[in-house]
């Protein structure tokens, strides 16, 4: 073999087996400390903190008998289960288009990406302004067309909570898209060859054989999508601020809610709340990408 | 036969077409509505038209001027902004490079823990880790110092930058290594005359990663830091909200003038994103 004869190593003193495998153990360990360190002091630490802040009973009390904490969770679910669900259905749906090799399709998906490739707080603010009451876009054209004032979009806690999800929707939408049309590539063509051979039409194609070869990866996007958009703090925050009235909050922003009005304590409890949700769906995520 | 086939073809496109229609307004609508605000006046952005009566460039030259008491502090924040990112592209390459050259290549103790504990932290949702950091950071005597977001974002940051590098990592052969042990070499020559030099595509997309990561974070740095000196441009933007008469159309242009270095950047570096991005999600 004479691959890699590194400038000054012949000149290293030869050590024996046991003592090099000493020493690179010694070494993997120091390398590894950097990350364990930055783990311990901002991971391990402000959870175990928060554990300790809300291991008092009289915080969940607390927590119950404010009604906006329940209609946080509620909020909460919709957002998982009918956002994420659909979410991932157009996603689904759009990968099997833009799976179509024409050059202008490859032109579109570049432009398909802006909404994840540019920060969401621009954005989000330019969706905001659209919907304004009486300077947006969208209330003017209303008005134009039909001459009768356009609704308080914000104003309405079920609108303004729909529109978050839209918001949160077109942000992501692009991700999940390209994860998906990458695994729906990955199907060998001549498995649709046979069926057209065998006369199938394209519900057929996508029954048979997309969605068996796509199931497990669609799922566990799904999952993955759920957690991180409990996470999703942007998009409801910069939208309504949880208004009006407070009725739009999610448990995202309902934390940041809680640290404003000088109550850590509750703060800690509302992410606790959702740990048995959380801890479950992380263990299965971990199971599958630590294979 | 070939009319029948070329109608069908063309039925095929037209429906190609319409679902592209609605897919390319639906991307389009915001953003454009963005740059139509960054090129009107006040008062010709407020009244409703589609597209730009008198274009102007002059809203951008008041942001640069900072001719606007929102606007004051924007070219500090601008560079706070490019300050974070870039620390925090350079620490979480470091740390992470070092943990998944330990993990895969020297086969450390305890690799394989350790490797959990970072996935555990990729998928623990953000805002949720904001709380208790917030905490910490104030018992760490950090908050208001814009280490304590580079700190935050290099912990939310590394976990999915070592899971990345270790996969392209295990792709190396094992055979170089061998040779390198061969001729006597150290872990460290190892790391930096073999290793490294094979690692550059991967560490290109996770120096991108982490560098966009926190260049668009707007949470942690919300919570972690408020004087108006430190702050990176996100706050800053969002902070344009809290007053009834905003210059929506200053906003917007400063909205435009931030979301430019990630877009480019990510258009720039799209092969690897994609690739090391998707990569990671298929294997499943």
């Amino acid at each position: 073999m004479t691959a890699a004869t590194l400038p000054g190593a012949e000149t290293l003193p030869k050590a024996s087996p046991d003592r090099r495998m000493q020493s690179w153990r010694n070494w993997g360990l120091l390398l590894l400390a950097p990350y364990v360190i930055v783990f311990a002091l901002f991971v391990a630490y402000p959870v175990g903190y928060a554990l300790w802040v809300a291991h008092h009973p009289q915080s969940y009390v607390d927590l119950a008998s404010d009604p906006i904490f329940f209609r946080s969770l509620w909020n909460t679910l919709l957002f998982i289960v009918i956002g994420v669900n659909l979410k991932m259905v157009v996603a689904l749906y759009l990968s099997g288009f833009f799976a179509n090799t024409r050059p202008w399709i490859r032109w579109l998906s570049v432009l398909f990406i802006l909404p994840w490739a540019v920060p969401s707080i621009p954005t989000i603010l330019s969706f905001r302004f659209m919907l304004n009451p009486e300077w947006g876009v969208i209330n003017q054209l209303i008005f134009k067309l039909t001459f009768e004032d356009g609704p308080n979009w914000l104003n309405n806690p079920t609108i303004a909570l729909s529109l978050s999800v839209l918001v949160h929707i077109w942000k992501s939408l692009p991700f999940w898209t390209l994860i998906l049309l990458a695994g729906r590539l990955a199907i060998p063509s001549d498995l649709y060859e046979a069926a057209s051979v065998d006369g199938a039409n394209n519900w057929q194609k996508f029954r048979f054989v997309t969605w068996p070869s796509m199931a497990t990866l669609y799922l566990t996007c799904l999952l993955l999508s759920m957690i991180w958009t409990l996470g999703d703090f942007n998009s409801v925050y910069l939208l309504t601020g949880g208004g009006p009235a407070d009725l739009t909050h999610v448990l995202a922003t309902l934390g940041i809610r809680y640290i404003r009005l000088d109550r850590v304590d509750l703060a800690m409890a509302t992410i606790v709340t959702a740990l048995p949700f959380v801890l479950p769906l992380v263990y299965i995520m971990m199971k599958r990408f630590s294979k | 036969m070939t009319t029948a086939l070329n109608w069908r073809a063309i039925g095929q496109e037209a429906k190609l077409i319409l679902i592209a229609i609605p897919v390319a307004l639906w991307t389009l609508i915001p953003i454009y509505h963005l740059l139509l605000f960054a090129i009107s006046k006040k008062d010709t952005a407020f009244s409703g038209n589609l597209w730009p009566t008198h274009p102007t460039l002059s809203n951008f030259g008041t942001v640069f001027r900072q001719e606007h008491y929102f606007l004051n502090n924007f070219w500090l924040q601008f560079w706070n902004s490019v300050f974070i990112a870039t620390m925090t592209g350079a620490l979480v390459l470091l740390i992470a490079t070092f943990a998944a050259f330990a993990i895969s290549r020297l086969k450390a103790r305890g690799g394989r823990f350790v490797m959990n504990l970072a996935l555990f932290t990729y998928f623990i949702p953000a805002a949720f880790l904001a709380v208790p950091m917030y905490r910490t950071m104030g018992l760490y005597g950090l908050l208001n110092s814009q280490w304590a977001l580079i700190l935050a974002m290099v912990a939310i940051a590394s976990p999915y930058a070592i899971w990345v590098l270790k996969q392209a990592s295990d792709k190396l052969p094992q055979e170089l290594d061998e040779a390198a042990i061969m001729d006597g070499a150290s872990p460290m020559q190892l790391f930096r005359l073999v290793y490294l030099p094979l690692m550059v595509p991967s560490l290109v997309a996770i120096g991108t990663y982490a560098i966009l990561l926190a260049w668009n974070e707007y949470l942690y740095a919300f919570l972690l830091l408020s004087k108006d000196t430190s702050l990176t441009l996100p706050v800053a933007l969002g902070n344009f909200l809290a007053a009834d008469d905003s210059p929506w159309e200053l906003l917007m242009t400063t909205g435009l003038i931030y979301a430019l270095p990630p877009a480019a950047i990510y258009y720039a570096f799209r092969k690897y994103m994609v690739s090391g991005l998707t990569a990671g999600a298929v294997k499943s």
